[in-house]
């Protein structure tokens, strides 16, 4: 009783997850041995070198790929496929291309089965509240690269989900569009209360949005430390706080860094391996 | 202003160049015109092929269809219907089962095999058979152009089905797309661009197919017309409805074009 009540104040509750890959009879270990919670209405960010497996780790808790081992609780219930009360932002957008940007906001409802009034009006306050009314009938082609995240940051809004998935949503953005799409982030956060897990290769943006930065260590993926950031926002990145918390950060990620190159160059090594074949 | 007319002129010179040279060739009378008629003759032929056969009489009915009843006309209509019959056949039925096999490994492992075996055989090969099965006139021609539109449609719609691009499940299923929404919603628009690839090649197969059927099982049609023309030796009328093939064939592409680009308006690279 008591433990189910812990629980129910987190959001996600994590506990001893691991992931395997297998690939070509060789096994990766991706995640190993991670336990995390993250409390309801948290900002989190994950940051980390290439292959730190935090992508994996987010498509987990999607339910995109279940976990070799270990449980995930997204709300008090274990996680065994995705579902909309955990919803994705990805970095490529994915916002489906045959359909306008009105329609891609209304696809989570029509899959709930709103009604049809009930919908539209849904969508034109997320559109309005986005700055994307006048998109409405557009085709996602016709949009930047920061409007179409607009988009699909509204198309999961849509459906209300508890806790936001965000992997590397703004990498693809330029430098101002990004610091724009942070701050309306953040507004929204705000607003909405939303639990938010957020990957990034950033350490400012990380320090900059995050209740807590998590760092991760190269392969096998686990918490190597976790940084609450507790500087009141908005955040000032020339702050002298802020980049004391930049440095530690950069250390920590610098530290896996250096493994990750490491570790590459043994698989440059084995590549020439291979082409002594040929 | 140079520049504009230099554009418009440049496509045309090759094509002028050539004519003008077969012209003189033809009337310097070096080549027979029975082997190579005039290009004026053919012009001529062709306008002869293309007007109505009488003068127009109003107790025979509309000026439209007085308009239409020409030979080229009558040829023209003939074969393209027979083109739109054989390729609503083909298409219609590859299309459900291009979409069964892309979305369901276990039919696809069960037809592909037969389907592979059948593939390269050309439709024309099938001549003989249709004969023997359909007769002649447009039933065999109905049979050979679906099967040449058949199997470019599935392919290209097994393919389509199956290449999806794997974010947009995700992002539909994490949204609660499921099983029968997710394909209709999800997997067909996506596959749609290879579709009409599909479709587009299998019209083109469709015709190429229509005019060997004319040629061998109907007496009708634009195939049927050029291959009279040689029984009396009329070369000219040969080249006029070769002319006329090739504008049938511009014109059915230009079609699917405008189609394709209507329904993939949304389409990256598809600007008006």
């Amino acid at each position: 009783m008591a433990i189910a009540e812990v629980r129910t104040e987190f959001a996600l509750a994590i506990r001893g997850l691991r992931k395997v890959f297998a690939t070509g009879g060789r096994h990766v270990v991706a995640l190993d041995g991670i336990d995390l919670e993250i409390a309801a209405g948290e900002l989190v960010c994950l940051v980390g070198p290439s292959g730190c497996g935090k992508s994996t780790l987010l498509n987990v808790i999607a339910g995109f790929c279940p976990p070799t081992g270990g449980t995930i609780l997204a709300n008090g219930a274990e996680v065994t496929g995705p579902g909309p009360d955990r919803a994705m932002v990805f970095q490529e957008y994915a916002l489906f291309p045959w359909m306008t940007i009105a329609a891609n906001v209304a696809f989570g409802l029509e899959m709930k089965r709103e009604l049809r009034w009930r919908i539209r009006s849904r969508v034109e306050a997320l559109l309005r509240q986005l700055g994307l009314w006048e998109f409405s009938d557009h085709f996602p082609k016709d949009l930047s690269g920061g409007m179409r995240q607009r988009v699909a940051i509204a198309r999961v809004l849509a459906i209300d989900p508890p806790v936001l998935l965000m992997d590397e949503p703004f990498g693809a953005l330029d430098a101002l569009t990004r610091q724009r799409l942070q701050d309306e982030l953040l507004r929204i956060w705000a607003e909405l209360g939303k639990t938010i897990v957020f990957v990034t290769h950033s350490i400012e943006e990380a320090i900059y949005l995050a209740d807590r930065v998590l760092v991760m260590t190269y392969r096998p993926g686990t918490v190597k430390r976790a940084i609450r950031i507790a500087l009141p926002r908005p955040r000032d990145p020339l702050s002298s706080e802020f980049n004391a918390l930049k440095r530690t950060v950069s250390q920590l990620v610098l530290e896996e860094q250096v493994r990750y190159e490491r570790a590459e160059m043994g698989g440059a090594v084995s590549c020439g391996g291979s082409e002594r074949r040929w | 202003m140079s520049g504009r007319l230099a554009s418009i002129a440049k496509p045309v010179v090759a094509p002028l160049v050539l004519v003008a040279i077969w012209e003189v060739l033809s009337r310097s009378g070096r080549v027979s015109a029975t082997i190579l008629p005039a290009p004026s003759s053919v012009a001529v032929c062709f306008w002869h092929y293309l007007v109505p056969l009488r003068p127009y009489e109003p107790s025979q009915g509309s000026r439209l269809a007085w308009l239409v009843s020409g030979e080229l006309p009558q040829d023209a209509a003939g074969s393209l219907y027979r083109v739109l019959v054989g390729f609503s056949i083909g298409a219609g039925l590859a299309l459900p089962l291009g979409l069964l096999m892309g979305a369901k490994e276990s039919i696809n492992e069960i037809l592909n095999p037969l389907l592979q075996v059948l593939r390269p055989i050309p439709p024309i090969a099938f001549i003989p058979l249709a004969i023997l099965w359909f007769g002649l006139g447009n039933p065999p021609a109905f049979f050979l152009i679906s099967l040449g539109a058949f199997f470019p449609v599935l392919i290209n719609t097994v393919a389509g089905v199956r290449n999806v691009d794997g974010i947009y499940l995700r992002a539909a299923r994490n949204l609660g797309a499921r099983g029968g929404t997710l394909f209709w919603r999800v997997i067909l628009p996506a596959a749609t661009p290879q579709i009409l690839t599909g479709a587009r090649v299998g019209v083109g197969v469709a015709f190429i197919v229509v005019i060997v059927a004319e040629m061998t099982a109907v007496d009708r049609g634009l195939g049927y017309r050029i291959l009279e023309a040689r029984e009396y030796f009329w070369s000219d009328k040969i080249i006029a409805g070769m002319v006329s093939i090739g504008l049938a064939g511009l014109g059915i592409d230009a079609g699917m074009s405008r189609l394709n680009r209507w329904l993939l308006r949304w389409h990256r690279g598809m600007e008006n």
